[in-house]
């Protein structure tokens, strides 16, 4: 069939598509974005009439994705990492509950944090919520992986959890496809209740998930992505999950591989293959591009059995991504580092565009708040998270979406006053409009700075939700419409704009300011665009 | 066969139409290939690179390990170097000598060019330049790509062909723009090897 060039992102969306899904759910963010922006860019998802809209976030786009497998067609939710930490509620739930038509969940973790605040592992949450989790080594794994996931989800009726790192989802390599599959008819579970988490029920679903154990685990140990290597020299056996083993096969181009090898991409473990390369092994190997979470299982509290080497022990170094050098440092191979960097080079880190509308707000917030001192500035997730750098030092927090609402109410109510949130629209109806309704029901003297650029600027400027509505909704949730004042962060209108943010920093109740002007690259693209 | 090749600059600079010229060209000659890149924060003005791998048997791993570069290729003098480590000792490094500041405290330029200089195999141009020249400012991306052309054992018509599927949808003129690019900074290669 068909070879194809693809990207990890792009090789999941174009699995999922041959795969006959109805619809795609997500919420931006890196290194996930590219799933939906494909299906989006997608002739073949057109024609097919594949729904294809961003949700307002990872929860309610896991939601959406469980009600239509419920209506019995198949779907996909993609998200971050740190997503799966909104979507964990439905997310867990619907192990419990099972699907109808397949799902699968794609999860991109970002090992370094690239752009994330954490390196959280997800296969942590395949083990908790007790589903299979796929992890693709390869984007030919990642295209037939999301495939045969649906196959998988649709035969054990639960959702199937496929968990990429950022290095898989941002590199292209050759995919050859399958054959294309039909999109499923809608179709009622044959069960009414079994969507019914009522205790009672709830009781026996989830005795219908631990009945499946056994059958995910034989699923991994037949999975042909789970593969045992035989080798003569059994003083050490390496087990690798996902792309770790092309990080330790990179090491043996050169050089003839003689230990045994277990290749792990599909979970839960594969017991049978776990305990044969054990049992003909002195010591093990685990390289993992994540939390060392086989390890910690094979190694166990107690480290009572075969000694094993990995992350825990300093054999590899305890965080950030995996690399081929890693790896050879851990085998001892000399490693044929070119020449130092030269002192001359300096870092260049990202910073807020020229023209962009974050800058001028900043510029009146911190002349408002220069009377008050430092250190009363939540902020939150977005290209404005770049006000903390030079020349702004503007913010003093950034720690989940939504959280400056919340954390600015939270110091409000232990005295410290002004306080301020300074979130993105896109955060803001992400996450934000809950804990304003909580400052609103509290009367918090808050002032909340939604800086809107209508767009979701930080991951490539994908639609935001509340474009257009974000004064309506929050005098919706019941902000008073004198405390609710738009500005336009503009150079010239600076006097004004800071005059403002002055007064409703006096103002001993909740005060929303919203400096509304679009992303400069928007903008641009939109001009340009026009052009053509 | 095997081409490791290190492609940097800044965000915005165009290295992604280097690394998919490439790609294009690269699957045009059956060759096996993977190209990772750093998407997210470093849209933003930050240092952007990508690894390019090619070969004539299967490919491992998506990074290039440390000294196993065959080539540094940058469109900005400063972050050629920043990735030195990864510059196999008989690598070539082929930038470009005009540097984007964006930063309050970039340093000497002179400084910067003289430790590109101090590289036993190097190859450095204005391709800023040597693009306006062309009557093309927007193509010093392709320009550099052209100035590595003669490293990269690939057929110079499959770099071509390669140019005209990634820019044609822009339209025949942006197409020819970019031919010219390409070959201009080949000639300054060729002439420097
Ligand atoms: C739970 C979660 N989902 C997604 C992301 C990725 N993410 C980081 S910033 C951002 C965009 C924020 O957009 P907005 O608030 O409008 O600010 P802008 O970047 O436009 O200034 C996203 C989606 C994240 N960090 N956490």
């Amino acid at each position: 069939m068909q070879t194809l060039l693809l990207m990890g992102d792009e090789a999941i969306a174009q699995g999922g598509l041959d795969a006959g899904i109805s619809g795609i759910y997500a919420y931006p963010g890196t290194p996930s974005t590219e799933i939906m922006e494909y299906v989006q860019m997608s002739k073949m998802a057109k024609e097919g009439n594949v729904f294809s809209n961003w949700s307002a976030n990872e929860k309610t786009a896991m939601e959406a994705a469980l009600g239509m497998s419920y209506a019995g067609k198949r779907s996909i939710v993609c998200m971050k990492h740190v997503g799966l930490n909104v979507a964990a509620d439905p997310f867990i739930n619907s192990a419990v509950t099972g699907v109808n038509g397949g799902m699968v969940v794609a999860v991109a973790d970002d090992p370094s944090m690239h752009s994330s605040q954490n390196e959280q592992d997800s296969r942590f949450y395949g083990k908790f919520a007790l589903l299979p989790v796929l992890e693709p080594s390869s984007q030919q794994e990642a295209y037939e992986m999301t495939y045969k996931g649906f196959e998988l989800s649709e035969k054990y009726q639960v959702p199937v959890l496929l968990r990429l790192t950022t290095r898989l989802a941002h590199s292209r390599s050759g995919v050859e496809r399958l054959e294309r599959r039909e999109q499923n008819k809608i179709r009622l579970p044959e069960d009414p209740r079994q969507f019914v988490l009522l205790p009672a029920i709830a009781r026996k679903r989830y005795k219908v998930l631990l009945s499946h154990q056994k059958g995910f685990e034989s699923e991994s140990e037949q999975s042909p992505y789970n593969a045992y290597f035989p080798g003569q020299d059994k003083s050490t056996g390496f087990i690798v999950c996902g792309l770790a083993y092309n990080y330790l096969m990179e090491n043996f181009v050169n050089r003839e591989l003689k230990n045994p090898l277990l290749k792990i991409c599909q979970y839960p473990l594969p017991r049978k293959l776990v305990e044969q390369i054990a049992s003909e092994c002195e010591q093990l190997l685990v390289i993992e591009d994540g939390y060392p979470i086989v390890e910690e299982m094979l190694k166990g509290f107690l480290e009572k059995g075969i000694k094993v080497k990995g992350r825990l022990d300093g054999t590899l170094p305890r965080d950030g991504e995996m690399t081929p050098d890693h790896v050879a440092n851990a085998l001892g191979f000399t490693v044929n580092k070119g020449k130092d960097v030269p002192s001359v080079v300096t870092g260049r880190p990202p910073s807020m565009c020229k023209g962009c509308s974050h800058i001028d707000m900043y510029n009146s917030l911190n002349e408002a708040l220069e009377p008050y001192g430092e250190g009363r500035v939540f902020s939150d997730i977005g290209c404005y998270t770049l006000g903390a750098l030079e020349p702004f030092n503007a913010i003093n927090s950034c720690v989940d979406m939504g959280a400056s609402v919340t954390m600015a109410k939270g110091a409000a109510d232990a005295g410290l006053c002004p306080s301020v949130a300074v979130i993105g629209d896109s955060t803001f109806t992400h996450s934000g409009i809950t804990g304003l309704l909580d400052c609103v029901n509290d009367g918090s003297p808050v002032t909340i700075i939604i800086s809107d650029n209508s767009t979701t600027a930080m991951t490539g400027g994908q639609t935001s939700s509340g474009t257009g509505r974000i004064d309506e909704i929050c005098r919706g949730v019941g902000a008073d419409p004198s405390h609710v004042k738009v500005i336009n962060p503009l150079k010239k209108y600076h006097d004004q704009n800071t005059e403002i943010i002055k007064q409703e920093l006096e103002h001993k109740g909740v005060s929303v300011i919203i400096a509304q002007r679009e992303c400069i690259q928007t903008a641009t693209r939109k001009k340009k665009e026009k052009k053509k | 066969m095997k081409t490791d090749i290190i492609l940097s600059g800044v965000g915005g600079q165009g290295i992604v139409s280097i690394a998919a010229t490439i790609g294009m060209a690269a699957i045009r000659e059956n060759l096996y290939l993977k190209q990772s890149e750093v998407h997210g924060m470093s849209q933003r003005g930050g240092a952007v690179q990508s690894n390019l791998r090619l070969s004539d048997k299967e490919i491992m791993s998506d990074l290039i390990p440390l000294g196993g570069a065959e080539m540094i290729l940058s469109v900005e003098p400063m972050e050629s170097l920043r990735y030195l480590p990864y510059l196999s000792r008989q690598g070539w490094l082929v930038t470009n000598t005009s540097p984007y500041v964006n930063i309050p405290n970039y340093p000497d330029i002179e400084e910067v060019i003289r430790e590109v200089e101090a590289l036993p195999n190097h190859v450095a141009l204005d391709a800023d330049k040597i693009a306006k020249d062309t009557g093309s400012a927007r193509s010093s991306n392709i320009v550099m790509l052209g100035a590595a052309s003669p490293f990269l054992n690939l057929p110079v018509e499959s770099l071509q062909e390669g140019i005209r599927q990634i820019f044609g949808r822009k339209g025949e003129d942006i197409v020819n723009a970019n031919l010219k690019a390409f070959e201009a900074g080949r000639k300054v290669a060729e002439n420097n090897k």
